[in-house]
């Protein structure tokens, strides 16, 4: 049960740029905001000025009034401090309001596109992704990456360059003290970089576990049936705890790495304050400077100690920004293999001709030597024909109703609709035209309605034709129960709203497609979870609508099999014999294997007359040797 | 709404508490917190003193500076003496590497039990919800008890992985810089207490502000998850109805929605910050205006200035800090009272308190005057009363609604009965030992969830010290090795999100060996055979008739082709058995069941 995260895979040239190229790629996002985000790094460095020009103040204060005695010029420099106090405080607002707008579309834009990217890609990609692992990108991610546009980036930039004009002002004061702590920064660069090697692994290890970890917590709730009904769960935990617990080394093995850089960044400013203080005291005794400069230096230095200590968190947060960037573009840098042609044909008016054309299909990462899964399927369905699809469980029946709509595309021969080859149209276009029902009936967070009418975006959902189409949708799905729901066609449904028993939901699946009145209707087993009751009300209703739809069905039971004109047999990968059922019983033993249970049906009753004397003679045995 | 109350889970979507009720979810959550934080005690009071004396030392800085320029220089510009000036460079020094050494030492402790916390909560929220019986699960959709651990643990961590550290770190600062401005100067320090008063509106404004818009926020971040997850989860559905366009624009307003607020949120920040450098640069330039008039008068040390304004400066620093931890307390303190709800939550099919072993089960099981009504008073099961001798097959037949799941739920102790008992081997399932009972009652429903991971380990759930030969042995009753063997890598092969590259057919299989490998005194299933084909109901059908020889057995079908191997039919109708007898004895006779039977075998071919 337990799941490692590496079978997501990595795209390997993405994490062979440095920090520098990988987060570049941010740009295209960013250009827009990037005209403020200057104007932002512009202000923070006037706030940052600002704030390394009060100790020149300072020391004019110390050395002038406070060493004459003159206290009618302290309310000047006084005046002069707070003046100067007040333009900070503008500098840091101006900063703010600069980068507070862009910095969120940014983040919104980047979404968006991440979203829509991820609709884009194929059914293929998402058997391959975990949710988890997506939506962490999705949220967590990009909220990373627009707080490090504008305020990360910002401070980064403006620190540093507040650091080189502080250091000249230390210079200023004094060559000596100026170098002494200068000297002593430079081991925080030195172990900056060192960090950032450490520092990114671990944190992009912690957020691939705590990914795993979500993926165990959603198992553990999906399939709590499973769970209970074998008394697992605390076998489940003890799986969860050894996935916690790695998290949880992880994250300590990360507060290790900031506490190492926290270490160096508050112990060389001190150490350089203190090898200052004696200088100074040294330095002001031999008359090199004055009171008032190491007054000054002191307040210069105090200054300068939060842009110095903000590097350790600044190159975290960017190194943690460029884990997140690399993660967005693994998705994005994704080929899709699915995608519209350039010169899209288009069927004006479709008849729903369907032609499987030496069909071969195989997933990508089946091992070599695996026949193909679909190995040259060659099936033709006329205009309005009704096609049942049967083949034993795992024969490929269900990834053969997945190409017409190219969930996945063929990866030989190929499917024509009226001639056309499936790949040449729009998928948009193709999909109107090819309606599916799954038998893992997915709803929404919608209404009923909204759900039924998921495929009629060319209905105005209020108007009475797109009523008279859901009413009918429901009737012919046998989906009346929705009338009695809370509020009707309007009650929500899907995760965030009702929860519907497995064959409500299919039914609602299967009034979905029939509303969307396509030109060929695809059916995975639509009717697996109905009772025999309703099963038989729901083919009575479908047989109206098929008799002019072409529709192609997965069939398991015969009752299904009953509402096609004709049948297929699905068989080690291809089609071994199409014909009427009746024909089918006749000619094809294997098709008589897979549909018919009359003949156990009748031994087994033969043996039931049998074992029921047996039976109950037993039985009367026992009721008297009670 | 007004009558609800707030105990568990109840009213969690609801934001008009009334005082008592929140006075009642604050107990409770800082009930929960303490219980996580009664272990730790020795390691929080080590942590505390560590970064009490971090700070201290942290703090000394300027006052050093203030004796080395009013005392230490003096002396050598004195008397040559560089005694003094020594003595507190060398304190400087010590100072200085025991603050960063400890507050290093103090981010691992530190993390150390905010991660000793999370995997306790993480622990606790795990089995609390593998305990709640599934009428919780039910009623309380798998989304909300899947954010429960996921998102909301996240705003949990979040508070304890920063905002605790800072809120400690950033307070035990500004206290010990103020407490060093008074000892350094008393009118400093006075002027420091007069800016506290602004500091205050300022921060009172910027928490009510904050605490409304990081509500919205929450909200809006909410339902950007809940769209996005569905959207990826039902992506095949999305293609197949062109579904895109329509998403994009949805999920485009959601994140509009979700960029307005916190657009608003860092507005906010946009005027706390620069306020917190605005109080704090006046207040600097008060002092030095008070101290500057005093330094002329001789009153005040030069030294003593520099580090009065020294401090003034920095006692602002953590300021900001501290007020983000506001936010991530606010998230993190919604979360952990919505986590102590779903942790209050008592489960309604609770484990027994004295357990009564039953080491071998002959799987005798009897409902004696059983009532049951899901909540909200519908009573499927008026009065039920039926006895299933040890080793008797039931099939159980009737239309959707009849009660059949129920019965079978109540086998299994999914749920308990209103009124009267169900036993096993006359031991009322309700005290009988978890252990014993999952090992004796097993059910196999149409809903056969796979787990990430391999074939084999999926079956193995049935018994998890299974060898793999069992296992074999197992898929091979029920005729699913064939196909497990031609999976890429045989009983290796990830069945991959879901189970999705496995077919419906074929889950039902390995569910199914997953049942005979746990090899029950009782077997339920419940629709368990409806997406199999034909051939493999068949293979099914000959395994369960050897499987089921020797064992209880109650099946649910809608299809009668699994009834014929029942020894026994009974027919419900509204939570009543209409009909029972044999098959053949019903078949014969002129009931319900002689029509649904007459009907299945028309349909067949």
């Amino acid at each position: 049960m337990a799941r490692q995260s590496n079978d997501t895979p990595v795209s390997n040239h993405t994490s062979t740029l440095g920090t520098f190229r990988s987060l570049l790629r941010i740009y295209p996002y960013a250009k827009s905001a990037l005209p403020r985000i200057y104007l932002g790094m512009g202000a923070a460095l006037g706030a940052g000025l600002v704030a390394l020009s009060i100790p020149l103040v300072l020391e004019a204060l110390v050395d002038g009034p406070l060493s004459t005695g003159d206290s009618s010029q302290i309310w000047w420099a006084v005046g002069a401090v707070l003046g100067l106090g007040v333009l900070e405080a503008v500098f840091i607002a101006l900063r703010r309001w600069f980068v507070l707008t862009p910095g969120t579309h940014v983040e919104a834009a980047m979404r968006n596109s991440l979203y829509s990217r991820l609709q884009d890609l194929p059914v293929a990609f998402h058997d391959r992704w975990q949710s988890g692992q997506l939506l962490s990108r999705a949220v967590s991610d990009l909220h990373l990456i627009r707080r490090w546009l504008s305020f990360g980036l910002v401070l980064l930039v403006v620190n540093t360059v507040t650091i080189v004009i502080g250091a000249a002002v230390l210079f200023y004061w004094h060559w000596l003290l100026g170098t002494i702590f200068l000297v002593l920064a430079v081991p925080i660069w030195v172990y900056g970089f060192v960090f950032e090697k450490k520092y990114s692994i671990i944190a992009r290890r912690s957020q691939d576990q705590a990914g795993d970890l979500a993926t165990a917590v959603e198992e553990s709730v999906h399939g709590i049936r499973v769970l209970k009904a074998f008394g697992r769960g605390k076998y489940a935990l003890r799986n969860f705890e050894s996935q916690a617990e790695s998290l949880r080394g992880t994250e300590i093995e990360k507060a290790k790495a900031i506490a190492g850089i926290w270490l160096w960044l508050l112990l060389l400013p001190d150490v350089a304050f203190a090898l200052c203080l004696f200088t100074g005291v040294w330095l002001a005794s031999a008359g090199e400077i004055t009171v008032g400069q190491l007054f000054a230096f002191f307040a210069t230095a105090t200054v300068l100690r939060f842009p110095i200590e903000s590097i350790g968190f600044l190159l975290s947060m960017t190194f943690d920004t460029r884990t997140a960037t690399d993660r967005f573009f693994e998705v994005l840098d994704t080929t899709n293999t699915i995608t519209d042609p350039e010169n899209p044909a288009t069927i004006p008016a479709p008849k729903g001709r369907l032609r499987f054309e030496d069909v071969r299909f195989r997933y990508a990462d089946s091992p070599e030597g695996v026949p193909d899964l679909l190995d040259g399927v060659d099936l033709t369905l006329e205009p309005g024909e009704t096609m049942a699809l049967v083949g034993l469980t795992g024969s490929g029946k269900s990834t053969l109703t997945a190409l017409p709509t190219r969930l996945y595309d063929v990866t030989g021969g190929r499917v024509t609709l009226d001639g056309v080859d499936v790949r040449n149209l729009s998928r948009e276009e193709l999909r109107r035209h090819i309606a599916m029902a799954f038998e893992d009936a997915t709803l929404f967070s919608a209404s009923v309605r909204d759900n039924v009418l998921l495929g009629r975006d060319d209905l105005d959902p209020t108007s009475p034709e797109a009523d008279a189409t859901l009413n009918e949708a429901l009737d012919i799905a046998q989906a009346g129960f929705v009338r009695d729901l809370p509020d009707g066609v309007g009650t929500t449904v899907g995760e965030e709203g009702l929860s519907l028993s497995g064959g409500q939901r299919q039914r609602l699946a299967l009034a979905r497609a029939v509303a969307a009145k396509p030109a060929v209707l695809v059916l995975d087993d639509p009717l697996s979870a109905l009772d025999v009751d309703t099963e038989a009300l729901v083919e009575a209703a479908l047989r109206r609508v098929l008799a002019s739809t072409t529709a192609l069905i997965v069939a398991h039971r015969p009752s299904t099999v009953m509402l096609a004109d004709r049948v297929a047999l699905l068989e080690n990968g291809r089609i071994t014999a199409v014909g009427r059922h009746s024909e089918l019983l006749a000619s094809s033993e294997h098709y008589k294997f897979v549909i018919s249970s009359l003949e156990d049906e009748e031994k087994r009753e033969a043996a039931e007359q049998i074992d029921r004397a047996l039976a109950d003679d037993t039985r009367e045995q026992e009721e008297v040797s009670k | 709404m007004s009558s609800a109350t707030v105990t568990g889970v109840e009213g969690e979507e609801r934001d008009d508490f009334t005082k008592q009720e929140s006075a009642q979810i604050r107990r409770r959550s800082l009930t929960l917190l303490g219980s996580l934080l009664a272990p730790l005690k020795l390691r929080v009071v080590l942590t505390m003193l560590v970064v009490v004396i971090s700070t201290a030392a942290q703090v000394a800085g300027p006052a050093l500076i203030a004796f080395g320029i009013d005392r230490g220089l003096p002396a050598v510009l004195d008397s040559n003496d560089w005694m003094p000036a020594f003595l507190i460079v060398g304190l400087y020094l010590f100072t200085g590497i025991v603050g960063a050494v400890l507050i290093a030492w103090y981010t691992v402790l530190s993390a150390r039990i905010s991660q000793a916390i999370l995997i306790d909560l993480r622990k606790r929220v795990f089995l609390q919800t593998q305990k709640l019986s599934l009428e919780f699960h039910e009623n309380y959709t798998s989304g909300r008890i899947i954010s429960r651990q996921t998102s909301d643990l996240d705003a949990i961590r979040e508070l304890l992985d920063s905002g605790i550290n800072q809120l400690v770190s950033g307070f035990l600062y500004m206290l010990f810089t103020g407490i060093a401005l008074f000892l350094l100067d008393g009118i400093s320090g006075l002027v420091l207490l007069g800016s506290l008063l602004p500091l205050y509106f300022l921060t009172r404004w910027f928490q009510k502000r904050s605490q409304s818009l990081f509500r919205q926020s929450r909200v809006a971040s909410a339902k950007v998850i809940v769209h996005f997850v569905e959207t990826m989860t039902g992506i095949r559905a999305v293609k197949a109805f062109r579904k895109e366009k329509r998403n994009e624009e949805h999920f485009g307003g959601l994140v509009e929605d979700y960029r307005g607020v916190n657009a608003k949120v860092i507005q906010l920040f946009g005027v706390f910050d620069p306020g917190l450098v605005f109080i704090g640069n006046v207040t600097v330039a008060i002092v030095l205006l008070v101290g500057g008039f005093r330094v002329v008068d001789g009153s005040l040390a030069i030294g003593a200035l520099l580090a009065v304004v020294l401090y003034t400066r920095r006692f602002y620093d953590p300021m900001e800090e501290m007020a983000m931890f506001y936010n991530s307390y606010q998230s993190a303190a919604a979360a952990l009272e919505k986590i102590s709800g779903v942790l209050e939550e008592k489960p309604t099919v609770p484990d027994p308190v004295q357990p009564i072993d039953l080491w071998a089960a002959r799987g005798h099981v009897r409902f004696d005057n059983v009532r049951f009504a899901y909540k909200g008073d519908t009573v499927v099961l008026p009065d039920f009363s039926l006895d299933i001798p040890a080793g008797q097959t039931i099939a159980l037949v009737g239309s959707t609604g009849a009660g059949k799941s129920t019965l079978a739920k109540l086998i299994s102790r999914f749920y308990d009965p209103t009124a009267g008992t169900v036993t096993l081997d006359d031991v009322d399932l309700r005290d009988l030992h978890p252990k014993d009972l999952r090992r004796a009652i097993v059910m196999v429903t149409q809903e056969a969830y796979l787990f990430s991971g391999s074939v084999a380990d999926n079956i193995a759930i049935g018994k998890p010290e299974a060898s793999l030969d069992e296992i074999q042995a197992a898929a091979r009753a029920v005729g699913a090795h064939t196909f497990i063997e031609s999976l890429p890598n045989g009983y290796d092969t990830d069945v991959n999100k879901r189970g999705g590259r496995v077919s419906a057919g074929q889950r039902q299989l390995i569910s199914f060996a997953r049942a005979f490998l746990a090899d029950p005194a009782v077997l339920i299933l419940d629709e368990a055979t409806a997406s199999l084909d034909i051939p493999s109901e068949r293979l099914v059908q000959e395994a369960l008739q050897t499987l089921l020889a020797d064992r209880t057995a109650v099946i649910i079908a809608h299809r009668l082709s699994t009834v014929a191997i029942a020894d026994r039919v009974l027919v419900m109708e509204h939570g009543i058995i209409v009909e029972d007898g044999t098959p053949a004895d019903l078949i014969s006779g002129t009931g319900r069941f002689a029509q649904l039977h007459a009907a299945w075998r028309d349909s067949l071919v």
